[in-house]
Formats: C-alpha cells, sequence, structure tokens
C-alpha cells in the first residue's frame, strides 16, 4: 500500500522518537556508569539490592493486609519497629546469637500485630473502611510514642550491635558484605516459605478465597476471622524480620525509624500492584534502586530521595493506575 | 382543599448563629484584651480557629466530595510559605524591592491560570480527534499515539511560552501598580492591606495547585488517590527542606524567620467566619450538590449529568484554598517555618480533626477543631511537669477510645443553626383533603 509522503513523514518522525528515546536511554546509563566509575555505579546497584529486600518483607505484610481487609495498616511500620528493638534486647542483654535473636523478633511482633488486630481492627470489622484508618494512625501514633518513653526504648538513637562480625568480599572492586548476603538469603527463604503457604496449603487457598470475596468466602464455610488474623500474624513476622535485617544493614535504631521504610514499603506494594504479592516483591526492589541511586548519583541526593520515590509513585500512578502488575478493577454497580 | 400552614413567625436561621459568632467574638476578644485568658491560652484559641479552617477544607474535599486526601498538609505548607514570602518581602525586601515577591507569585498565579485557560480553548481532544482521523487508516496504533503525543507536546509547549510571556508582562504590570498602591497608602492601611493580599495570594497558589493535582490524579480510586495525594505532601516536605536553593530567603532546613506577627484574634475568626459562610454558601447551591452526589455515587452522578470530573476539581481547589488560609494565618502568628511542622504526621492532623467531627458536618469540624486544641495543649498543661511525652501516648489512646465508641463522630452528618440546609420560603401549600390524611398517616408509621 502507498502512503501520501505527509503520512510517510509521521511515520518516520514516530520511528525517529522511537530511536531518541532508546538512543537517549542507553546514553543516559552509559553516562552514569562512566560518571563515577563502574565500581561505583555497581556497588550503588547492590546497596540497592540489599535495601529494597528488606522492602519487600515490609511491603508483603502492607500487600497481604491490604488484600485482605483492604486497610493501609500504617502501624506496620512500628511493628518492624518493633521487631528491630526485641532483637537489640536479645542480641545485647541476653547475647544470643543471629537466628534466635531474629526468630525472637519475629514471635514478638506476631503477638504484638494479632494483640493490635484484636483490640483496634476487629471491633471496625462492619464499620466504613476510614474507621480502621484512623484507629490504625492511632495505633502507630501510640507505638512510637509510647516506646520513645523514657522506660521504654527511651527516644535517642541508640548504636544496634551486630550479632556477627562483618565480613566483606571484594569482587572486581564491588564489596559485598555478609550482611548483603544474609539479607538477601533471609529474605528469599521467607519469601519461599510464604509462596508455599499462600499456594500450597489449606489455609492459603482460604486466604486467597478472602481476599477475592470477602462475603462468598464466609458462606463457602470459610473462619473469615481466622484467616485475617492468621494474615496480620504473617505480616508481622516478616515485617519483625526486616526490622532485624535493616538494624543489621543500618546500626542505628530510633522508635521513630519505622515511619518512612513502612511508608516507601507501601508505596512500592502500591508501585508493584496492590495485593499482589510478586508485584510488591518487584516494586521494592524497584523502591531500593530509586533510594539508593538518586542518593549516589544526584547532587543533594540524600535531601531529594523521598521526593523522587513519590515522584515515580505518581508517575506509574498516571500511566498505569493498577500499579505493574495490578488488575484493573471493574467497580461494580 | 385545606392549607398546610406555614409558619409565618420563623426566626430566620442566621440571627441566633449571627449572635452566637459576635458572642464568642467579642468574650475571646475581651478576655484577651484583659488578661483573664493569658498570652499562651489566646494563641491556642487563634490556633483552633485556622485548625478549623484547614479541616474544613479537608472536610469539603473528604467528607462532602468523598476522596480521600491525605495530602492536605502540603497545601498548608504552600499557603504558609507563599503569604510568608510576601509579607518578609513587604518588611525586609528580600527580592530587592517591596512587592517583588508578591507581583511573581500573583503573575505566576496568574500565569497559570492563562495556560490552562488556553489548554481549553486549544480543545486538545479535537485536535487529537483530526490528528487520529486524518493518519488512522494507515499508521500502526502506537505510531499513531507517538504522533498524537508528540502534537500535544508541541501545543503545551506553546501555550507555556505564551502563558510565561504573559505572566512575564503581568509581573512588571503588577509591580508597578503595587508599588504605586503602598506607596499612597498609610503605613498602618498598607499593613492590613498586605497581610490580607499576601494571605489571599498563599491560598490562591494553594488551590491552583490543588486544582492541577486533583486533576491529574482525579482517575484514581480512592485508596489510590490517597495515596498518590500522601506523596505529594511528601515530596512538598523534601522540597521545601531544599527549598534555600532556590529562594535563598526561605532557608531550606534551617527554618524560615523574619516573618511579621500579624496574625490576631479578629483575623483568624474573620477568616473562620468568611470560610464557613462560603463553604456553606457553596455546599447548598447547586454545584455543592453536584459536589455531594458524586460522594454518594459517582456513576449515578455522572448519568445524571453531572460533571464529575469538574465538581471534584473545584472542591479540590476550595479545600486547598482553605488549607493555604489557614496556613497563612500560622506562618503570621509564630512568625517562624520549619519544614518539620509539615510533615506527614502532623499531615494526619485534620483528617482525625474531621473524622472526629463527623464526615460531612461544618458544625462538627469547627468543634473538633476546638476540642483538638485543647485536648492537645490542654494535656500539656495539666500532665505534671516531666511528663509531656505521655502527651502523645494519651492523644491516640482518646483516639482509638472515640473510634470505637462512637464511630460516625460527635456530629455525624448534623448541623447547627445557619449551617443547615436552608428550608424553602415559608408559604402555604395547597394540599387536597384526601391527601392530608393519608400523608399525615404516612409520616406517623415512618
Amino acid at each position: 500500500m502507498r502512503l501520501s509522503p505527509l503520512k510517510l513523514l509521521c511515520r518516520a518522525l514516530a520511528w525517529a522518537i522511537y530511536a531518541l528515546l532508546g538512543v537517549g536511554i542507553v546514553w543516559g546509563l552509559v553516562a552514569l556508569v562512566r560518571m563515577n566509575g563502574p565500581v561505583y555505579f555497581f556497588q550503588a546497584v547492590v546497596d540497592g539490592l540489599r535495601l529494597g529486600f528488606v522492602y519487600a518483607l515490609i511491603a508483603l505484610g502492607y500487600t497481604m493486609v491490604y488484600g485482605i481487609v483492604r486497610l493501609i495498616n500504617f502501624a506496620h511500620g512500628d511493628v518492624f519497629m518493633v521487631g528491630a528493638f526485641a532483637s537489640y534486647f536479645a542480641i545485647t542483654r541476653y547475647g544470643w546469637s543471629f537466628v534466635p535473636a531474629i526468630l525472637f523478633a519475629m514471635v514478638v511482633c506476631t503477638l504484638l500485630n494479632i494483640v493490635i488486630e484484636r483490640v483496634a481492627y476487629k471491633p471496625l470489622r462492619q464499620a466504613p473502611r476510614i474507621a480502621a484508618l484512623i484507629t490504625a494512625i492511632g495505633v502507630s501514633f501510640f507505638l512510637e510514642y509510647f516506646t520513645a518513653l523514657k522506660f521504654v526504648f527511651s527516644a535517642d538513637f541508640i548504636t544496634y550491635k551486630r550479632p556477627f562480625e562483618v565480613v566483606v568480599w571484594k569482587i572486581g572492586g564491588v564489596m559485598i558484605t555478609n550482611i548483603t548476603v544474609i539479607i538477601i538469603v533471609v529474605t528469599t527463604l521467607l519469601l519461599l516459605v510464604l509462596q508455599y503457604i499462600v499456594y500450597r496449603t489449606k489455609m492459603g487457598k482460604a486466604m486467597r478465597a478472602t481476599s477475592m470475596d470477602n462475603a462468598a468466602a464466609r458462606l463457602m464455610g470459610i473462619n473469615v476471622d481466622g484467616v485475617i488474623s492468621l494474615t496480620f500474624a504473617i505480616g508481622a513476622a516478616l515485617a519483625g524480620a526486616a526490622g532485624v535485617l535493616y538494624a543489621i544493614a543500618f546500626p542505628q535504631i530510633i522508635t521513630f525509624m519505622g515511619i518512612m521504610p513502612g511508608l516507601k514499603a507501601f508505596v512500592a506494594a502500591v508501585l508493584g500492584g496492590i495485593g499482589n504479592i510478586p508485584g510488591a516483591f518487584i516494586g521494592s526492589l524497584l523502591m531500593g534502586e530509586i533510594d539508593v541511586l538518586v542518593v549516589s548519583f544526584l547532587p543533594m541526593g540524600s535531601r531529594l530521595r523521598d521526593l523522587f520515590a513519590f515522584l515515580v509513585l505518581i508517575v506509574v500512578f498516571l500511566v498505569k493506575p493498577t500499579g505493574i502488575l495490578g488488575e484493573a478493577q471493574v467497580e461494580k454497580v | 382543599m385545606s392549607f398546610a400552614k406555614a409558619d409565618k413567625l420563623r426566626l430566620p436561621a442566621w440571627i441566633p448563629t449571627l449572635l452566637v459568632a459576635v458572642a464568642i467574638y467579642v468574650g475571646v476578644w475581651y478576655a484577651g484584651s484583659s488578661g483573664l485568658l493569658n498570652a499562651y491560652w489566646y494563641q491556642v484559641v487563634q490556633i483552633a480557629a485556622f485548625t478549623a479552617i484547614s479541616a474544613l477544607g479537608l472536610n469539603l474535599i473528604y467528607g462532602f466530595n468523598g476522596q480521600f486526601s491525605l495530602g492536605h498538609i502540603g497545601f498548608y505548607a504552600i499557603g504558609a510559605y507563599g503569604s510568608a514570602l510576601v509579607t518578609k518581602d513587604y518588611l525586609a525586601k528580600w527580592s530587592g524591592s517591596q512587592v517583588g515577591g508578591l507581583s511573581w507569585m500573583l503573575a505566576g498565579i496568574l500565569g497559570v491560570i492563562i495556560v490552562m485557560a488556553l489548554i481549553r480553548l486549544a480543545r486538545f481532544g479535537r485536535i487529537n480527534a483530526r490528528v487520529r482521523a486524518f493518519l488512522g487508516a494507515d499508521l500502526k496504533q502506537h505510531e499513531l499515539g507517538t504522533i498524537v503525543v508528540l502534537v500535544d507536546l508541541v501545543l503545551v509547549a506553546l501555550t507555556l511560552a505564551l502563558g510565561t510571556v504573559c505572566a512575564w508582562a503581568l509581573q512588571r504590570a503588577l509591580g508597578w501598580a503595587l508599588g504605586a498602591l503602598f506607596g499612597a497608602l498609610s503605613p498602618a492601611v498598607a499593613q492590613v492591606v498586605v497581610f490580607a493580599i499576601a494571605l489571599l495570594a498563599g491560598a490562591s497558589l494553594a488551590a491552583v495547585v490543588a486544582y492541577l493535582i486533583g486533576m491529574a490524579l482525579l482517575r484514581l480510586g480512592s485508596d489510590y488517590f490517597g495515596i498518590a495525594t500522601l506523596g505529594f505532601a511528601i515530596m512538598i516536605y523534601t522540597a521545601l527542606q531544599s527549598s534555600d536553593l532556590v529562594i535563598p530567603t526561605m532557608k531550606g532546613a534551617r527554618g524560615m524567620v523574619g516573618i511579621p506577627l500579624w496574625t490576631t484574634w479578629s483575623w483568624a475568626f474573620g477568616a473562620l467566619c468568611l470560610v464557613l459562610i462560603v463553604m456553606r454558601n457553596l455546599l447548598y447551591s447547586s454545584h455543592g450538590r453536584a459536589i455531594v452526589s458524586v460522594r454518594e455515587d459517582e456513576v449515578a452522578a455522572r448519568m445524571m449529568g453531572i460533571d464529575v470530573a469538574q465538581s471534584k476539581t473545584v472542591a479540590f481547589a476550595f479545600g486547598g484554598f482553605f488549607a493555604g488560609l489557614a496556613g497563612g494565618l500560622y506562618a503570621h502568628l509564630f512568625g517562624f517555618l520549619h519544614p518539620s511542622t509539615f510533615n506527614i504526621v502532623k499531615g494526619f492532623d485534620p483528617l482525625i480533626i474531621i473524622v472526629l467531627g463527623g464526615l460531612g458536618s461544618m458544625t462538627g469540624t469547627v468543634m473538633a477543631s476546638i476540642l483538638f486544641a485543647l485536648l492537645i495543649e490542654g494535656l500539656r498543661v495539666v500532665l505534671p511537669q516531666g511528663s509531656e511525652d505521655w502527651r502523645f501516648v494519651i492523644y491516640p489512646i482518646f483516639l482509638l477510645l472515640i473510634m470505637l465508641l462512637r464511630k460516625q463522630g460527635l456530629m455525624g452528618r448534623t448541623e447547627w443553626g445557619w449551617l443547615r440546609a436552608p428550608l424553602p420560603p415559608a408559604r402555604d401549600i395547597p394540599v387536597p383533603d384526601h391527601l392530608a390524611l393519608s400523608v399525615a398517616g404516612e409520616h406517623k408509621e415512618g
């Protein structure tokens, strides 16, 4: 088929734009790598990966709770903080090693989150969703400020004592510590366990059913309240583990440390498509990379990191409002 | 035929409300000036007034229009910094002239409005449709999309350029006119005028930003909208920390100083009354009914022919305006602005207030704002020395109890006095006899 010259020009224009975009992206990446040398760049990528894996553990709790009860559990970041503190006491007071400490933190967080769910969310199951959201904010404030009291954890930064010596390996100049390896291994392990629970057990099937249709699941004889409690418990266990890993990676803990990682992880969950487990994982890795790359490469990066994290969120919303892996939900009338 | 008798002697609802307002104003003014209320509590009362203004804005957005916004503190911050820049300029001439900051800000706001008007005039939808019609049959879908985006980008760039030129010209004209105006006024009058203009400029800036944000995020569902607006608030917060890179006098993370202490009880109370009047009249107009209908059922509202997008952006812009106004009053009460005042933790305050007072109740919002200010500040006084840390432990417990015991908030959706929906004018309504009875009967049953 022959096209008129003008239309041919338009087609050429479109392809020129594609080429320009492609060249621009490649050129940008090359410039980024060459700016401070490839070692610097790959170091930042590795650090971003480390942060992203921690975010993933927090984000999973958010996304699972949201998937089941449609509640943005603002207290999740503070449960994460409690996990860090629990392991701090286990390590410095009782001299426990890493594995018991992380298990202890997970158990503490699980119990805490089950109590929170019983006291603050369960009575509001039938209320408008905003009511539960407000109580979530209330619980979040309570955890932050109560633990900041002098006789609890105090409101100062506390230096976290790592339960093991830091070992550094150099691969082509890029420093990889055993912390990074432990974070990736622990997160992967927990993710596999989670995947097993959600897709291979009866309880997981009940969870998926509840997240699809709460009322129908109840009619099918599923113990919905039990499923919700279990979801909160699993989410808290993951958050507790994340708290320990985060504290090991950045060994300064304070009772307000949960706010920003919590928010970032939530954004990561939304970025990936909320209610979607692989989505939360991908979104978290992306978020970790954005965080570290902005800090490493932009002037004033450490000040602007939060700005970029949320800028990316808004751009993703404008392009694909349900997140990267989210499915469009058709509202039934 | 009988007549349902109208009560001819019905007292207009605004009379008792006006009396109460005057009583409150005079009472607090007298208590403040006679020393009955010490300086600290006098300040707390003013805080309550502008907290109410900000919360009313959020109630318009969330309580009446049903859009779950977590970014209200961002508009508050814009209003605070915007108005503070203007008044500081008037005193300290940081921009080089007395009205430089003001004229730039007004010109910028007008420039944005001009660009938006041009974009509306250019009717992108029609241009895009023409381009599609011309090329549609021959090009692949993605090629077509790229071309359309390119055309739109070129058009936007043109309108932006035109808007910038307009803004630049306006700035010159405004700078000259305002300089002449302030030169002609006596200093005392000029101060009042400058403060009023500064508050309006800051609030308008917040409103314009709110309009643009609202337009961009319109199609997001409720929770996504909440998160996106939360992201907006955090972006404003982080941007403010580096604001000294753009405007040195904003001082970034060190905090802006040298803002005149011009907010008084009269200003705060006057602004609150003005906001209540505007909001009440907006809500009971046809625009207001459209806004409320979007909350009730968006799809049904659209099917009734309501421009859902417009009513959302209008509500959002008004809400942003109110927040900006409150921010301006805040800035001139303390004379010091720091980004940490506008962090997201503080951003939950207006949300908590409107839920406490009742979503969709202006009366409830005002009451809850007063309670909130008294609670936060009162706990500071009541608690024994050295245990101020307990303030934010007790406050969430209180919040939890309210939510668990009274989910609909203090007022639900009811209003008091003049804020109630106006009744139709009193007149005798003819009722056929056979209907009069059945209507009465039904009423009894219901």
